[in-house]
């Protein structure tokens, strides 16, 4: 069996793992920088489109205090203040490392151009034009990686469990997809940066690679979770037609610049009927727009796909073109025409706020198991400002690399750790049942339950449903993994995806049952409103098998006070 | 409207000979490849090998396969009536199925 050694290994290869790496060999330590997909391919950073949000005050005067204060307002009360301050200030080194990068962020007249995005009280918003900002940031941090000879990257690894020794992390077990071989990565420092969890949902923003893997592997490694009840849908995902080379999430610009109007199956405008009229101005917030289409739907009054239309056929060809010049001619390559069609939209799982337990040294509560980006929770609350996922991306991972590197140091090599992985190693090895089931149509099963039932409107019951479905998907999974374990075995991955996926989607069932109030993006029909007792972080644990919650104090810190 | 596509696909592991199999794929206008091969393996056959992560913002450049001999994105090809080829790509290591080495030579294990 394949054994590697290094100083920190970083599981995945985003915006976050990318930075780790990074920082780690600035720190003048090795790490091996592994991904189950391609490096830099194979999660959000590479998809996202819009912009990235960080107080440089280069279009206005700004601080990071300002930044901090919009986070914790729209983190409804349930912000970790001292994660949600480190992603704010250490944003601007983190959007400013870049920038010496050359990722080419917008400018005009010697400064960064910066829009201001709902939640912000300032253009406070970078970006790289067309829709480029995730492939350029994630090309620029690649680039940068290639240049450190103490990183060695290694794509097609599949990582499966943090490999524990008297309760610290000594590495990672993996299993090479090529060749279904496991593989050990001996290290005194491991960070977890695999991103969210949106592939739960049968309507997401997410790439294949998006199951949680991250969550579940600190959950069996003993660290907790937190906040796992807030997963943010995103109103107007691209439903159809069939839309193919864009990210999904792409009518959001075209509704900040452009307005369009939101209509219901009968084509007419329906949002007033629920208290908010939009006037084709996107004057809607994310949430109601999100309850406005789902009720429609429910009605009986949804566009043929499930949603509502989107049109912006009033809108002149030439002031569409003035606007999204490229971006029209790839829509013309898919048949659609925004001057004759209306497009289709609905509701999409799009980000996670929940998500690892971590001090603001990213440490887990797991010894020398660290954790970065999306995969962390608490900095966003209860919801999360748009643009702030890519400089949390950042900012934890450079945190993250930093103080893996230091511990690492303090540590020494992990030494052989074949025996402490043998569990795993079992496992991975099993003969699967002769008898199993459908594996892809399980994930496809799941999603639609989570979608159905545990989607961005609650009620008790339709949680209970869930969580006994969950419970019995759980057991027709059983305990072997499918397939054989030879060369590129998808049936096996399944098998891995569903654990992982199943007990996630519990983790989340469970603190949304619990949570009986209406906060962000909870929102629970049976419990409307926000209640002031519920101003608290539920955190969730797994111990021999089952989930348990606790409520716990959020984390306050006066840095507002001190810094006005 | 549904229609149906045939899609032809070559499947086996390097080492072995390679076989075709055929599926018959119903599917709306504007649907992609990637779309087939996986309705394939949530219908028929979840052991087929394809390899994809964005799923269709053409983002990842890992569903590079041949069509009718043509190298294609599978997520950003559509779906026609009639007979489709799949093939995995011819100028590098096959893996299993339409999966192939695709990686850098310095960013595998
Ligand atoms: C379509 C889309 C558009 C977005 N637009 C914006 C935007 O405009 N602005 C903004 O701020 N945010 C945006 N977001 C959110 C933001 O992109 C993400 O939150 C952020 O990029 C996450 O970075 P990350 O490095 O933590 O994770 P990711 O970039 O998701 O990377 C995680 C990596 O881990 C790998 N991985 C996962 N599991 C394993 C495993 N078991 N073993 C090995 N590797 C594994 C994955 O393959 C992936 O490469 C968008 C998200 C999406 C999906
Ligand atoms: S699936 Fe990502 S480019 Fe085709």
């Amino acid at each position: 069996m394949r054994q590697i050694e290094t100083d920190v290994v970083v599981i995945g290869a985003g915006g976050a793992g990318m930075a780790a790496a990074i920082a780690a060999s600035e720190a003048g330590k090795r790490s091996i920088l592994i991904d189950r997909s391609l490096i830099g391919r194979g999660g959000a950073t590479v998809m996202a489109q819009m912009t990235v949000a960080a107080a440089v005050g280069e279009q206005t005067e700004d601080h990071w205090t300002h930044h901090l204060k919009d986070t914790l307002a729209a983190g409804r009360g349930l912000c970790d203040e001292r994660l949600a301050r480190l992603l704010c200030e250490e944003g601007v080194t983190a959007i400013r490392k870049l920038q010496e990068w050359k990722v080419g962020w917008a400018a005009e007249d010697g400064h960064l151009k910066q829009v201001q995005a709902p939640g912000h009280d300032r253009p406070r918003c970078v970006y790289v034009d067309f829709l480029n900002t995730g492939p350029a940031v994630s090309k620029t941090l690649r680039t940068q990686v290639i240049r450190h000879d103490r990183i060695r990257r290694v794509g097609d690894l599949y990582a499966l469990d943090i490999v524990l020794r008297d309760g610290a992390a000594v590495g990672v077990l993996c299993v090479h997809l090529h060749t279904g071989e496991p593989v050990l990565i001996s290290a005194p420092a491991t960070i977890i940066a695999t991103g969210g969890l949106t592939r739960l949902y049968r309507r997401n923003s997410a790439s294949l690679n998006m199951s949680g893997d991250g969550y579940a592997m600190a959950l069996r490694a003993g660290a907790s979770l937190i906040d796992m009840e807030f997963v943010q849908f995103f109103p107007i995902g691209h439903l159809a037609p069939r839309l193919i080379g864009m990210d999904p999430i792409m009518w959001d610009p075209f509704r900040y610049k452009l307005g369009g109007r939101l209509l219901n199956g009968n084509r007419e405008e329906f949002t007033q009927n629920y208290g908010v009229a939009d006037g084709g101005r996107y004057q809607i917030t994310r949430d109601q727009a999100t309850y406005a289409i789902t009720k429609e739907v429910e009605a009986g009054r949804g566009s043929p796909a499930g949603g509502a239309y989107l049109s912006f056929e009033h809108v002149p060809e030439a002031e569409l073109r003035k606007a999204f010049g490229p971006i029209i001619d790839k829509l013309a390559k898919n048949g659609i025409d925004l001057t004759k069609t209306a497009v289709e939209v609905a509701p999409i799982a799009h980000y996670h706020m929940g998500g690892v337990r971590v001090g603001v040294d990213m440490e887990t509560e797991v010894p020398n198991l660290y954790c970065a980006g999306e995969a962390v929770g608490g900095a966003n609350g209860a919801n999360r400002l748009s643009g702030n996922a890519i400089t949390e991306a950042l900012a934890f991972g450079f945190v993250a690399g930093r103080n893996a590197a230091a511990r690492a140091a303090d540590t020494g090599p992990a030494g052989d750790i074949a025996a402490d992985a043998a569990e795993g190693l079992a496992l991975l090895q099993a003969d699967g049942p002769t008898d199993a089931p459908n594996s892809a149509a399980l994930v496809t099963a799941l999603q639609a339950l989570m979608q159905d039932y545990v989607g961005p409107f609650r009620t008790a019951e339709k949680l209970a449903h869930a969580l006994a479905e969950l419970r019995r998907m759980k057991a027709e999974l059983g305990d072997t993994p499918y397939g054989s374990g030879g060369t590129y075995d998808s049936e096996r991955l399944d098998w891995f995806d569903l654990r992982t996926m199943l007990v996630i989607a519990e983790a989340v069932t469970l603190s949304a049952q619990a949570r009986t109030e209406s906060r962000g993006a909870h929102q629970r029909e049976d419990h409307p409103g926000l209640e002031a007792a519920w101003e608290v972080n539920q955190v969730i644990r797994l111990a021999e098998g089952t989930l348990s919650l606790e409520r716990l104090p959020v984390i306050r810190e006066t840095v507002l006070e001190a810094a006005s | 409207m549904t229609q149906t596509a045939h899609l032809v696909v070559t499947r086996g592991t390097s080492g072995d000979d390679t076989h075709i199999e055929s599926y018959d794929v119903p599917f709306e206008p504007g649907q992609s490849v990637l779309d087939g091969l996986r309705w394939i393996r949530t219908h028929h056959d979840p052991s087929l090998a394809f390899r994809f992560s964005c799923i269709s913002a053409n983002a990842c450049k890992e569903c590079m396969m041949l069509l009718d001999g043509k190298v294609i994105y599978a997520c950003t090809e559509r779906l026609t009536d009639g007979e489709m080829r799949v093939e995995p790509l011819a100028n590098k290591t096959l893996i299993r199925d339409l999966v192939t080495e695709i990686a850098p030579p310095d960013e595998r294990l």
